[in-house]
This record gives structure tokens, sequence and C-alpha cells, in this order.
């Protein structure tokens, strides 16, 4: 670990991140290669040079994020924006995740709650399970006599 | 495909070999001559002994007598003859490789005379065709396994038999009649093939395939086990006994083949990443997640009797997701890099899909009452609700990755248009997720089975939350800002997280040692060392969680990637972070697969050199297409990535893009921490545990499980 957080701490606080390099990794080269716009390293790719100059201009004439973006659309169609913008049809996929995360914690905590409900089994012999107070005591027992 | 007559390819496969007339050279031409039909006719005979194996298997599982033993036992031997065929036609195809006999196509298609001879090997799986084969083939060495190994429970074996006949069936139609691996050139024979992918030439690309293919294939035994179990209303938990050790021997094999391929598109691609969240990336990542939820789940039917719905369905769903995987790979549904692969045999694997799943629902409706829960589970602090929230987790990071992948599909059937779902999607929306499993693994070794006191959770988890607490100001103190971006507070979350998850484990090691140091008189590193003897199973996978924690401490270091690129010339020099590079040189080399344009970068730290890098760039001569061969010098710091782009048509000189990459390397040490951890956990305890020997004097259980 103290390698680690050395080795962390070594390298932070240099991040050069640039307009440009935020916009030009939210859209992607549009050539087939399938990879986001900077990191297309296709040399005499068609596409991405050209692209890459079309966003220096852009950023260059001050254009804002929305505008920029939307030019690269106008252009290359909507598949040139590397994820689904937040709005219309695209929200279902941003929000589906922790939708079905929090339905199903639901789910679960309502199963927990409802086995709890259920009587608990007898087993042969009319032992019934330890609970409460006697299951701790033999977890006690059990973890000073065993390693497990 | 059309073919060339029996007689004409038969001339021409004989002119071309030239091998000296002795009788291994005529033996060599006569089986050259005769590969295509050897091959051909090997895979039709293993068809007709997988259908013999599946509909005998199955009709003798209908009767109990002596007729209907025999019958079967004649079924399990047909379903051992097909591994013999089908590796012989996969031999054949090899060896049609290595004698360069382009008269079947795919031969001419996926290799070339100048082709190193490993690479002629992986010609067996680099195509549609021969990775069917390939397939074809590990399914029936597990197959061979299972059939050898029937006396463990004969019935059960018989009806996990007969549903990897049925799935061995649709592969073999598949390579008989849809993808045909032995179909012959049309036309004169060619002088040379079209070559290997050139992005497949490379050591890794021997390994990855194979490994990822026994992950995927494997995943049909589990699945058949299950099937089988519920199909006879399997009495007790043999069956996922035995399911869960075929699942972990799988996992791993899928977590080596994962691992290989970003390894590999880590040195090969050369973007600088090692993972993309392309489509088939994502392919491989749902089954390896499904089965990984088993694993742990599997312990509540194991111990518990409890989740066997569940368990049923995360093993159908886990088959399920490895024959979507191909789908995927295979239909070009999806736009992915993976493009060598696509065909229009994708239809083929929706209809075995949707076929299979049909079966599932069939089965599991008609028998779901014997998947009754013999426990309650008492309280929502215990180490079966830890196992719940576990699975559900992964389901939802499962779920996400599938919705990511097919939302391009969905968008455009719904608004009309496509849209692209990048890396950053998933960045968002899985990360979280997988963060808070991170927080889960770091609880839940410290939660006891059936209900943990309040008392003991905090007993047990104190020291590891204010380890983790002091990593976290460690963190703060050498300079991490969490609230600079989402990336930087990400990134301190996970090391804080994977702090948290070493500790527990660390004081669930000391724990133990303790007991074993107390007991035995021993001092305590040996006590700990002897803990993993005593119980494989559980410690094997405390080192998997670790393993998993250094993994999520390589890509917490991407966070702070940087690169530059420059068009260097003579002596020019380029400055990342403390490193100088200087090109000394740029070259070109022609060998007789591929020529190549390389550059000499000398590299600097603090004003003293310290290595040589050189980044090279090739032109496969068959395939005419380029690959990037990266230098990368690597260590536990950072990598320093260096990639030669290619010349600048203008000016002469070469592009050269420098990477640093922190903490790649611990990402690959994680994986080798898991497979470690996997293989012991997959070993028989060596030692005895004192509970063990305890219960041999004292017949009343007392104790909690792993």
């Amino acid at each position: 670990m103290a390698v680690l957080l050395l080795a962390t701490t070594l390298f932070l606080g240099a991040g050069d991140d640039t307009r440009f390099r935020k916009l030009g990794h939210q859209l992607m080269c549009v050539c087939g290669c399938n990879q986001i716009l900077l990191e297309c390293n296709h040399v005499g790719c068609s596409y991405s040079d050209r692209m890459r100059g079309e966003l220096v201009e852009a950023t260059d004439r001050g254009d804002n994020d929305d505008l920029t973006l939307q030019s690269f659309v106008q252009k290359y169609g909507p598949t040139v924006i590397a994820v689904p913008t937040v709005t219309g049809f695209n929200i279902v996929a941003w929000v589906m995740p922790f939708m079905v995360l929090l339905a199903g914690t639901g789910l679960a905590v309502y199963v927990v709650r409802s086995w709890r409900g259920r009587p608990i089994p007898a087993l042969p012999g009319g032992i019934r399970p330890a609970t409460g107070a006697d299951l701790d005591k033999f977890r006690e027992q059990a973890r000073s006599e065993t390693d497990l | 495909m059309t073919h060339l007559t029996q007689f004409g390819g038969m001339a021409a496969v004989l002119v071309m070999l030239q091998g000296a007339p002795t009788s291994g050279g005529v033996w060599a031409a006569f089986f050259a001559a005769h590969a295509a039909k050897f091959g051909s006719y090997f895979l039709l005979v293993a068809l007709l002994l997988a259908v013999y194996s599946f509909l005998f298997g199955g009709l003798a599982l209908f009767g109990r007598d002596a007729l209907s033993e025999r019958i079967g036992e004649t079924a399990r031997r047909a379903g051992i003859a097909v591994f013999f065929m089908v590796f012989l036609a996969a031999l054949t195809l090899v060896t049609a490789a290595f004698q360069d006999n382009f008269s079947i196509f795919y031969i001419f298609q996926h290799s070339n005379r100048d082709l190193p001879l490993p690479y002629k090997f992986a010609v067996l799986w680099s195509g549609q065709e021969g990775s069917l084969l390939f397939w074809s083939m590990l399914l029936s060495t597990y197959g061979l396994v299972l059939r050898l190994r029937h006396k463990t429970d004969t019935r059960l074996f018989a009806h996990a038999s007969v549903i990897i006949a049925g799935v061995q069936i649709f592969f073999l139609l598949l390579v008989n009649f849809a993808a045909k691996p032995f179909g012959l050139t049309q036309g004169a024979l060619p002088p040379d093939g079209s070559g290997l992918n050139p992005l497949l030439q490379y050591p890794e690309m021997v390994i990855h395939p194979p490994m990822l293919y026994l992950g995927y294939v494997g995943f049909t035994v589990p699945f058949a086990f299950g099937l089988g179990a519920l199909i006879m209303r399997y009495p007790g938990e043999k069956w996922i006994h035995i399911t869960r050790r075929w699942t972990m021997v799988t996992w791993a094999f899928l977590t080596v083949g994962i691992f290989l391929g970003s390894h590999w598109a880590y040195n090969v691609l050369g973007w600088g990443g090692y993972w993309a969240w392309d489509p088939v990336e994502n392919a491989s990542f749902m089954p390896w997640l499904t089965g990984n939820a088993f694993l742990h789940s599997v312990m509540m039917q194991e111990k518990r009797g409890m989740l066997k719905i569940w368990n049923v369905w995360l093993v159908f769903s886990t088959f399920l997701l490895s024959i979507l995987g191909t789908f995927l790979t295979r239909s070009g549904i999806v736009s992915s890099v993976h493009a060598f692969a696509q065909s229009s045999i994708g239809s083929w694997f929706a209809v075995f899909w949707l076929l299979t799943l049909g079966v599932c629902l069939v089965v599991f409706f008609k028998n779901k009452d014997h998947l009754r829960s013999e426990h309650r589970l008492e309280a929502l602090v215990s180490r079966e609700s830890s196992f719940l929230f576990n699975n559900l987790l992964l389901l939802v990071l499962c779920f996400t990755i599938i919705l990511g992948t097919f939302f391009p599909v969905f968008h455009e059937w719904v608004v009309g248009t496509k849209v692209t779902v990048g890396p950053e999607f998933y960045n968002k929306e899985a990360f979280p997720i997988a963060l808070l499993l991170l927080l889960l693994t770091a609880l839940g070794p410290l939660l006891a089975w059936r209900m943990t006191s309040v008392d003991s959770l905090k007993r047990n988890f104190l020291w590891p939350a204010l380890g983790a607490l002091g990593v976290f100001f460690g963190l703060l103190i050498f300079g991490v800002r969490p609230w600079q971006d989402a990336t930087h507070f990400y990134s301190a979350l996970a090391m804080t997280l994977a702090s948290l998850v070493i500790f527990t484990i660390a004081s669930e090691f000391i724990r133990g040692g303790r007991v074993i140091s107390r007991h035995s008189g021993q001092n305590l590193l040996l006590s700990i060392a002897q803990l993993g003897r005593r119980n494989t199973r559980r410690y094997g996978g405390y080192i998997v969680h670790i393993g998993v924690v250094i993994v999520f401490i390589g890509i917490a270091g991407s966070a702070f990637n940087r690169n530059v690129e420059k068009e260097m010339g003579y002596g020019d020099k380029v400055q990342l972070g403390n490193y100088e590079l200087v090109c000394r040189s740029y070259t070109q080399e022609d060998k007789p697969n591929y020529g190549s344009e390389w550059a000499i970068m000398e590299v600097f730290q603090n004003g003293k050199q310290i290595d040589t890098l050189y980044p090279e760039r090739r032109f496969y001569k068959a395939s005419q297409q380029t690959s990037t061969m990266v230098a990368n010098r690597s260590s536990l710091k950072e990598d320093l990535y260096v990639v030669y782009e290619g010349l600048n048509q203008d000016t002469g000189r070469p592009i050269i893009k420098v990477y640093i990459n922190p903490l790649v390397n611990w990402l690959w040490i994680g994986v080798i921490t898991m497979i470690l951890g996997t293989v012991m956990a997959m070993m028989p305890n060596t030692l005895p545990s004192p509970a063990a020997a305890a219960t041999r004097v004292q017949t009343v259980p007392v104790g909690a499980g792993d």
C-alpha cells in the first residue's frame, strides 16, 4: 500500500486537460474505427485529422461547447457524439441502471423482510436453532476454539 | 462457396508441394490433396455421432432397465467419439495451415507462406469458420472429460451428456453447413495466401482466444448440470458442488482470456488504453459477471439450502450470455472494432439462443416446485444478505453493460437514428456500481451467517475502517483533490475502498492466524500461512478479492494518464512528466512477412539516460495492412508508453505519441493474484481444521462457515 500511495502522489496534480481535450473526448472518429476522436491513432486517417482541425478552429473561434458539438452533429450525424445526450429517449439509457439498482435493492430488502417473517424450521429431535444471546455465545466459543 | 473439381484440386496441391519423393513426402502430398475431404468427413461423422448421442442418450434417460442402460452407454461412447472426430478435423485444418495448403479457402484467407509457425497454429481460430471449429473442439473436450468422469454420478452425468450433445449438434451444424472450414478455393490455385490479420500477429494472440473460448465454451458444462439436475429433479445438493467446481475452472479461463485480451489491446492497438468498452469486450464481460455472481450465491445453497431458483437462473443466464456474446461478435448487429469476425451466421445464433431460452423456461416452470428454499433468511445484516446484495450489484452491472451495448439498436428501433454509446457512458454508469461492490467486498467477510450483532460488526470493522480513513487522509495530504472533478473523486474513493478491503481481509487472516497460534504455539506468520491449507476455499476466495482490489487500484491510476504527440526529426526532444525523450534515429527494415518503420528513442530522467525504446510500425505484405508495436517501459509506478504512429508524408519524419499511464502494471499483478486465488480455492484442504478435528470427538457442530 505504501508503494501504491507513493506512486499515486508522484503523478498527481499534473493533469493538462484543455477544452480541446475535453471536447475531443466527447467526439468519435467517423472513419469506422470506433475510437474516440483524440484516440484515433490511424496516421493518414482522412477523417480524424480533418475533424481535429475543425475542433481547433471551433475552440479558437470561441464557440461554446454546445455549439461546437452541434456543428459536428450537423456535419457528421448524431453518432459523432461519443455518448447519448441527456435528452429524449436517451434519458432511458442514463437513468435505467440506477432505477434497476433502486428497484433491485427494494426487492432484496422486501425478500429479506418477508423471509424473516417465515416460521423458524424445526430441526429433527425438536432442537431449535439458537438465536440472540445464545447464538452470540456459541459464536464466541467457535471463534476461540477454531479458525472458522 | 464454389469448389474446385476433386482431381483438379488434388493435382494442384501435388504441384504446390515441392517435397522430395520420400515416403513421408508422398504421404504429406497425399494428405494435402485430400485434406479438405478428410476434414469434411470428420465433421460429418462427428455430427452424426452427436445426433446419436443426443437422441439415444435422451431416450435412455426415460428407462431404468438394463436395455436403457446399454443404450445410454452407447450414447456416452458416441459422445466420446465426437471428441476424436472433431479433434481430427481441427488437426487437419492446422496441418493444412502448416503445409500452406491454399486449396482450402480458409487457409488461403488466413495464412501465407512467410507467416511464422506459431501464428500458423493460431490460424485455427483467426477466422469465422476455424473459430467455430475450435469452439466445437473445446466443447467436445469438455464433453470428453465429463463423460469419462460419469461414475461420479451416472444419472446426473448422463443428463448433462445429452444436453452437451444438443449444444454440440448446433455447432457441428454450423461447421458442416453454414461456415465450412474445409471449403475449396475457386479457380486456379493462388501462389500465396492473403495472410493473417496483422492485429493477430502478436504472441498473446496465440493464447488469448483459446483462453477466452475455454471460458465461453466451459459455461456449457455448468449449464448442462443445472438443466440436467432440474429435469431429473435431482435430490440433494451434490450437483451444485460439481457445478461450482466447473464454474470456477471456466470463470478462471474467462478471466485469463479477458485480461490477455486487454494486455494485447494495450500493447498492439496503440491507443494507450486496455479497455474500450467495445461490444465484443462487453460480450465477454457479461457472462464473467453472472458467473461471478453464481460463485458467490452458490454458497447460500450449499450452506443454507437457499436461493435455488436464483442459482439455476444464474447458471442459465451465464450460458445464454456467452451465446449472446458470440451472436454479438458474429452478427454485426452493433458496430465493433472486432469486425473481422462478422458474418451472416448471426441468425443461427439468434435462433439457437431463443430455443435455449425456451427450453430453460419450460424446464423451469415444470420443475420449479423442486427449488424451494430450506431455510429462511433471518436478518438483514448477515452473510446471506451480503451475498444477496453482491448478486444484485453484479447483475445491475451486467444489465448496465447489456443496456449500453444494445442501446444503439434500441434507439434505432424507437427513434429511427443510431447513437454512439462510448466509454464515458460506462465510466459514469458502471463505475459507481463497481465501487458499491467494492464496499460490499470489504463488509461481506465480516458478517456472520444467519445474523450479525452490531457489537460484533463494530469489533470487526473498527480497525479496517480506521485504516481506510487513514489512507484517505494520506491521499489528501499527498495532494489528491477528490473535489477537483469526478475522475479524481472516483479515483480517491476507489483507493480508499480498496484499502478498506485489504485491511478487512488482513484482519481476517490475523484473526485466524492468532487462533492457530494460540492452539499450536507457532508464531503468527507461520500460523497465517497455515490458514490457506486448512480452508483453501475461504482463503483462496480472499486472495481473489485482493486481486480484484489490486485491479481496481490499477484502474484508478488511469485518472492520471497523460500524453503528448509530436513529429520528431533527428535529435528532436519531447518532454512528458519528468521524462525527456530524444529521437536518435528512425529507420526502415524489410523482413519476409512484413516491412517495418521504427524509431530509436533515448529516454532521460533528471538529465540521466535511463533507457532506449524502439517504437515500431509494421506493414504486413500479404494482407497489405499495418500494425503498431508499442515500446513500453513499465514499472510499478507507471508505464512510459511510446507509439510510432507513422511517417508524415509531407516531411518524411515520424509522428511519435508518448503516454504516461500510472499504475497499469498493478492491473496485471491483480489478475495474476486473482488466478492464484482461484487455483487455491479449487484445491482440496491439505490440513485438517481444528473444527473438523473437533467433530470427530464431538458430534454436535458448532460454528460459522466461510
